[in-house]
């Protein structure tokens, strides 16, 4: 089967709101609630065994905010297709594909933690890179890089860290540099 | 009490040095320094080349790497410590028997290196006291060696029995 192919038949069976190609790949965004049927559709009918990534988008600003992107891989024709299913901030819960491919599990935990939408049907939504009890959502726009406090005693804390103008710059001008960088110490300084 | 003169006695003769308690006491300490490999990021890998036949940090008494804290004197802090792991690596901390030590290896454990954001500690000294930080991201093994040495010289420098043995010494006096 040619991806082509995969594509239209996709498109028949369900209501695709857009299609993007782009060097030969391609796009179909689809509504929330026929992701899952989509995707099931896809890996029993068009064998899209592999789920390459799940991942996530935040359109800080736009409406709706959020974006969820399946990459689907089948090992048997060698094709990639994309889905795409838009998320309002309102509503920050999406289908679980865990049933579909058992490698979505930890994908849509790591969405969970750093995008903050739920996964429903998901067989275990705990947070996967930070601590279970982390109040933000890091991966987000409005999240600053630098970090926000927090503090779950016994568990973990944060704090801001310093930028100095940026993660990899270092600004010119007073003070000197030494003072300016966090603990850098002076010589004989103890 | 006057001491009795010690009379010259041809056993022993060569075979006694004189010495201070501390000197030999943080001889003793200084060249047998059993690391806890707090082994975090790629720091580590330099850290286990340092411990391999080509750099050897058996020449310095420290190839004893231990992995429980309850057995080991200097905590070597190799790579990125995450706010998630942070109070983990000062539990562990917490459960090594005194006097301990810690070495900040790398640019990561010393100051949160190149990663200042949300998710690093910026630096292992917000929880635990370093005694040796090492620069380079990461260090090579002779730099950790070095951080090693200048540990030992510094233990070298410890007033071992008037700061660690305060109620022994009252007791005596």
């Amino acid at each position: 089967m040619t991806l082509e192919e995969a594509a239209s038949k996709l498109e028949s069976q369900f209501k695709v709101i857009a299609r993007t190609d782009f060097r030969g790949e391609v796009t179909l965004e689809l509504g929330l609630v026929q992701i899952e049927p989509a995707c099931r559709f896809a890996k029993e009918q068009l064998g899209f065994d592999f789920l390459a990534d799940l991942s996530s988008v935040d359109n800080f600003g736009d409406e709706p905010r959020f974006e969820i992107v399946y990459e689907l891989y089948s090992l048997i024709s060698n094709i990639h297709l994309r889905l795409k299913a838009r998320l309002s901030e309102d509503h920050l819960e999406a289908p679980s594909v865990t049933g579909i491919w058992a490698t979505a599990n930890w994908h849509e935990r790591e969405v969970y933690d750093m995008m903050g939408i739920r996964f429903s049907n998901h067989p275990d939504l705990r947070r996967i890179l930070m601590w279970e009890g982390y109040p933000y959502y890091p991966l987000r726009k409005d999240f600053p890089l630098e970090g926000k406090p927090s503090d779950m005693p016994e568990v973990a804390f944060s704090e801001p860290a310093p930028l100095a103008g940026g993660p990899f710059v270092s600004v010119p001008g007073p003070p000197h540099i030494a003072d300016r960088e966090p603990r850098a110490r002076h010589v004989g300084e103890d | 009490m006057a001491i009795a003169p010690a009379a010259y006695d041809s056993k022993v003769e060569g075979n006694i040095i004189i010495s201070r308690l501390d000197a030999c006491i943080n001889w003793m300490r200084k060249n047998s320094l059993w690391p806890m490999p707090m082994g975090l990021a790629c720091c580590a890998i330099e850290m286990m080349a340092t411990a391999c036949a080509r750099f050897d940090i058996a020449r310095f008494g420290a190839e004893v790497m231990r992995f429980s804290p309850r057995q080991s004197d200097v905590m070597i802090v190799a790579g990125t410590v995450t706010y998630k792991m942070a109070l983990a690596v000062k539990r562990i901390y917490d459960q090594m028997p005194e006097p301990k030590w810690v070495i900040a290896m790398g640019a990561c454990a010393s100051s949160g290196g190149m990663y200042r954001s949300y998710a690093v500690l910026q630096g292992i000294d917000h929880l635990l006291p370093v005694d040796v930080y090492v620069s380079g991201c990461p260090p090579r093994p002779e730099a950790l060696l070095e951080g090693l040495m200048k540990l030992q010289r510094k233990i070298d420098l410890e007033r071992a029995i008037y700061d660690q043995k305060k109620e022994l010494l009252e007791a005596l006096s």
